[in-house]
């Protein structure tokens, strides 16, 4: 059911950890719906993603999409990690089935989340970037028997 | 690649050689239609005829209460549906369970549309239906209480005999979903007053595509498929005769020696299960230690997630299965541990491992030593974990 690339991604995650004292922290997700993300961010004094680390309770594509996203936004300057959207992580795991498409849209919320960590503690303003929800669970279509 | 272990038997079985041996005649010697007037029909006749009384034996049924169907989802669909609509004269109530198979909870939603009512009764901490809870829910318009033998999850063997007696005394039909427990736990359907049971071929060494209902002689409920005069013109169709007698042969094999089958299978069951409840820590028994199917075996691992698990287990050749969510296509955790009292991030992480009789010691110590490792693996990714032990580092 996963692509190569998700399935490497799920077996070798890339950057899996933490970071201690980390210039941003987003946790994004619930336990109820089964997935939550956490990143971590190492931002230097140039506005420049040095490194980036997760953690991920969830699926095989929640892990697989954490992993991806944190290659995607190392080494990037903020304005680079924000144009990081769950299409492009979507697209570097070679594709998801449908009904993953939920953790792509959690990687990048949880980028998003680490950035705004990072700009309330440095009480800055990144162009662009929103709150993000905390919460994401799509509504479920019903079932007709 | 390493040797494959197969602990997944409750979603099916391999067909045993015998089985495959017995049925292989049956597609290229005799090929005949059972329901021809020329000698060479009636050979599938009678193999179908044989393979109706050694089911019906292992019930303590007559044969022509047996009617072969094309599995156990069928059978669960005939059963409610065709009694829902026999008796809708009667009344428009069902009572169930909320840890049924899909099978008899769809079926039970789709009829709820059609203008029936439905009971779900609530089940205890080891998923065992609430009899007081039956009892109070009886009304004037119930006709049908459908509770299953065991449970597929979780492995719980329900207190059919008691609700039999319960249907019998209030005079409502009883049907039992018997996929799981028949060949596994005697079944006897007169002692337990079963009007009904459904069954299934492939999971207990028996083919795919064949099961069947058993109805009680008197219950009157009309057919589910038409056009045609065969299984007492209750389900027409030309019989499946290789699926008729595969699943004749699996019955004959399964019951001859269920209980030392079974012996065996229970010991490595517990074995397996105080392994890992000693050595994992964080993890639960899903289910009650003792009142559970011979082969089932179910966790829970706290601050994981199940479908990792089975990804990393896999890759190591170890089959098993989760009843959460992303294995069945929906994000929702298995209705059957939620029915319990787990909350969503609990029974998000489960492990279902269901043994047959060629697994060894062996293979539930490789089982055990992967499950450990795996999971500490997870925890360390997982950030309800590090969350967890900082929460308890600062105590």
């Amino acid at each position: 059911m996963y692509s190569e690339k998700v399935m490497d991604h799920f077996k070798n995650p890339r950057n899996m950890g933490e970071i201690e004292n980390a210039s941003g922290v987003g946790t994004v997700g619930n336990a109820k719906c089964g997935d939550i993300m956490r990143m971590f961010l190492d931002i230097d004094d140039n506005g420049v993603i040095q490194d980036v680390k997760f953690k991920t309770f969830g699926c095989g594509a929640a892990v697989a999409t954490s992993s991806m996203a944190t290659e995607l936004v190392k080494g990037k300057t903020i304005k680079e990690a924000l144009e990081v959207t769950n299409k492009a992580v979507m697209e570097a795991l070679d594709g998801l089935p449908p009904v993953k498409v939920h953790c792509s849209l959690l990687a990048e919320e949880a980028i998003h989340a680490a950035l705004w960590d990072y700009a309330e503690k440095n009480g800055i303003k990144i162009e662009g970037l929103e709150k993000p929800k905390s919460d994401i669970s799509e509504e479920e279509e019903e079932e007709d028997y | 690649m390493k040797k494959m272990i197969y602990l997944d038997n409750a979603a099916t079985t391999r067909t045993a050689p015998e089985v495959v041996e017995a049925m292989l005649p049956y597609f290229t010697e005799y090929y005949g239609n059972a329901s021809s007037i020329y000698e060479f029909g009636a050979k599938s006749k009678e193999a179908i005829t044989k393979a109706r009384e050694t089911i019906a034996g292992a019930l303590g049924a007559n044969a022509e209460e047996i009617y072969f169907t094309a599995g156990g989802s069928e059978a669960d669909n005939w059963a409610i549906k065709a009694a829902a609509e026999a008796y809708r004269s009667k009344g428009n109530h069902i009572i169930t369970s909320r840890i049924e198979h899909h099978a008899v909870l769809h079926t039970c939603q789709y009829l709820e549309k059609q203008g029936f009512e439905v009971t779900y009764l609530d089940v205890d901490e080891q998923g065992v239906v609430k009899l007081d809870q039956l009892k109070a829910a009886i009304r004037p318009t119930t006709i049908l209480i459908t509770i299953m033998f065991a449970n597929n999850e979780i492995g719980t063997i329900e207190p059919v005999a008691k609700i039999g007696k319960i249907a019998r005394e209030h005079g409502i039909l009883f049907h039992t979903d018997a996929v799981q427990a028949f060949g596994q736990v005697p079944i006897d359907v007169d002692a337990m007053n079963i009007d009904m049971l459904s069954a299934s071929g492939h999971k207990l060494n028996g083919p795919k595509g064949i099961g069947f209902l058993y109805i009680r002689k008197g219950v009157k409920i009309r057919s589910f498929i038409h056009g045609g005069a065969q299984e007492r013109k209750r389900r027409a169709g030309t019989e499946n005769v290789t699926g008729i007698v595969g699943l004749g042969k699996a019955v004959e094999l399964a019951v001859s020696h269920m209980e030392e089958r079974t012996a065996g299978e229970r010991e490595l069951r517990d074995y397996l299960i105080g392994r890992i409840l000693k050595e994992v820590p964080f993890s639960r028994l899903n289910g009650p230690r003792e009142l559970r199917l011979p082969n089932n075996a179910n966790f829970c691992f706290q601050f994981i997630e199940g479908e990792s698990l089975l990804i990393m287990l896999d890759m190591e050749g170890i089959c098993g299965s989760s009843g959460s969510a992303c294995t069945s296509g929906s994000l929702d955790p298995s209705h059957v541990l939620l029915a319990i009292g787990l909350p969503h991030e609990i029974a998000h992480g489960s492990l279902r491992l269901t043994l047959g009789e060629d697994i060894t010691r062996e293979d539930i110590d490789v089982t055990v030593e992967a499950v450990k490792r795996i999971v500490a693996k997870l925890r360390e990714m997982s950030p309800l974990y590090e969350d967890f032990m900082k929460k308890n580092a600062k105590r």
